[in-house]
């Protein structure tokens, strides 16, 4: 198949074809080299191919949805992959009202998933149980798992989902790799009473 | 020829005599009380008289009423009679302190999930239920939900304090 015609015509980098690149890392450049600490390198993969996990319930849910869609599409985050086993994804994203009866599925799911992971709630009755102030509703899923970001809005629109996302990138790349062994981290699995 | 409420209520007064108290007709219809040890005679008898025929049970639920002393929870039986199209309301009360009445789930099938739910939002005690444990909320819960004895705030919360609403 013959390559498409700007490849002949174009002799421009990507940059100038409106393509997005990640901006290289800071390091020592040389002649056929280039170093830098492996903190940056592996936030910056990390972060460009985070694999969300849906944890969809409600409204909120039918928003992801339309953030996944091709009009707001949040495979352009690097995200394009939706996995639905907690084995393989990096980002628990749970949207919805989360009932008690629902509370020790959520902890099931995120004791599923392999460190690093990360946790995302989504809308108001996610992070605080919004409007269903009542005697079945999970106040916050993070009375049973510990939230990364959290994302206001009743539903949050997909925009506000895209920012939420990019909060979380942020966190993944900057994030030190020693900080899943730390003692702080493990006080705050500990406080979930998470091995 | 409709089953007429007055036909139905004759019945039952035939039957039971001055025990059914509360005779009330409201949107056409009929809805009357019987005494709690009462409630399983009352369902048969309304189930097997061939006039009558009500084998079909629409719905069971539980109210408080917590002004009521000594009879502070209902079980309403809302019952229909498929063929004549009749539909009847019946209840029984049990005092709070000792919720127990009998099972229906002997008579209908139905009453099994509806008595659990009952059971489980107002804690009312079927007595000969085969089943009897929470239906919907998590099982852990030690109180009945749908009872009039809480505030309608969660007391315990910390996140959502007056302060942070400007109450």
């Amino acid at each position: 198949m013959a390559r498409p015609v700007r490849f002949n015509i174009l002799q421009k980098s990507t940059q100038d074809w409106g393509i997005n690149q990640v901006d290289m890392p800071e390091g020592h450049t040389g002649e056929g080299f280039f170093a830098t600490s492996l903190d940056k390198v592996v936030g910056l993969a990390r972060k460009n191919s985070l694999w969300p996990l849906p944890f969809a319930t409600s409204c909120c849910g039918i928003e992801f949805m339309a953030t996944m869609g091709s009009h707001y599409d949040l495979a352009r985050f690097g995200a394009e992959r939706v996995g639905f086993s907690p084995r393989q994804c990096d980002l628990l994203m749970v949207m919805g009202t989360i009932a008690k009866k629902m509370g020790p599925v959520v902890k099931q799911v995120y004791l599923q998933m392999a460190e690093p992971r990360w946790v995302m709630a989504v809308g108001a009755c996610a992070s605080s149980g919004g409007i269903f102030d009542t005697y079945s509703v999970l106040q916050g899923i993070d009375q049973v798992v510990p939230v990364d970001v959290y994302v206001p809005g009743c539903p949050p629109r997909p925009e506000a989902i895209l920012d939420g996302f990019m909060k979380i990138q942020d966190l993944v790349h900057n994030e030190s790799l020693r900080r899943r062994n730390g003692p702080k981290y493990k006080a705050l699995l500990e406080s979930y009473g998470i091995q | 020829m409709p089953l007429g409420n007055d036909v139905v209520k004759t019945k039952l007064l035939e039957q039971f005599g001055e025990v059914l108290t509360e005779w009330e007709e409201q949107y056409g219809m009929i809805s009357f009380t019987a005494p709690r040890e009462l409630n399983l005679k009352v369902l048969n008898f309304l189930y097997d008289s061939s006039e009558l025929s009500f084998k079909f049970l629409t719905d069971l639920t539980g109210v408080h009423y917590p002004d009521r002393k000594g009879e502070e929870l209902c079980v309403v039986y809302h019952l229909h009679n498929l063929v004549e199209n009749a539909r009847i309301r019946f209840k029984v009360y049990a005092p709070v302190e000792t919720p127990d009445i009998y099972t229906a789930s002997g008579l209908f099938s139905g009453a099994n999930w509806m008595e659990r739910e009952t059971y489980d939002f107002y804690g009312i005690n079927f007595v000969g239920h085969p089943n009897l444990k929470r239906v919907l909320n998590v099982d852990e819960m030690d109180y009945f939900p749908m009872r009039k004895e809480f505030p309608l705030e969660d007391q315990t919360r910390v996140d959502k304090d007056d302060e942070m609403f400007g109450r």
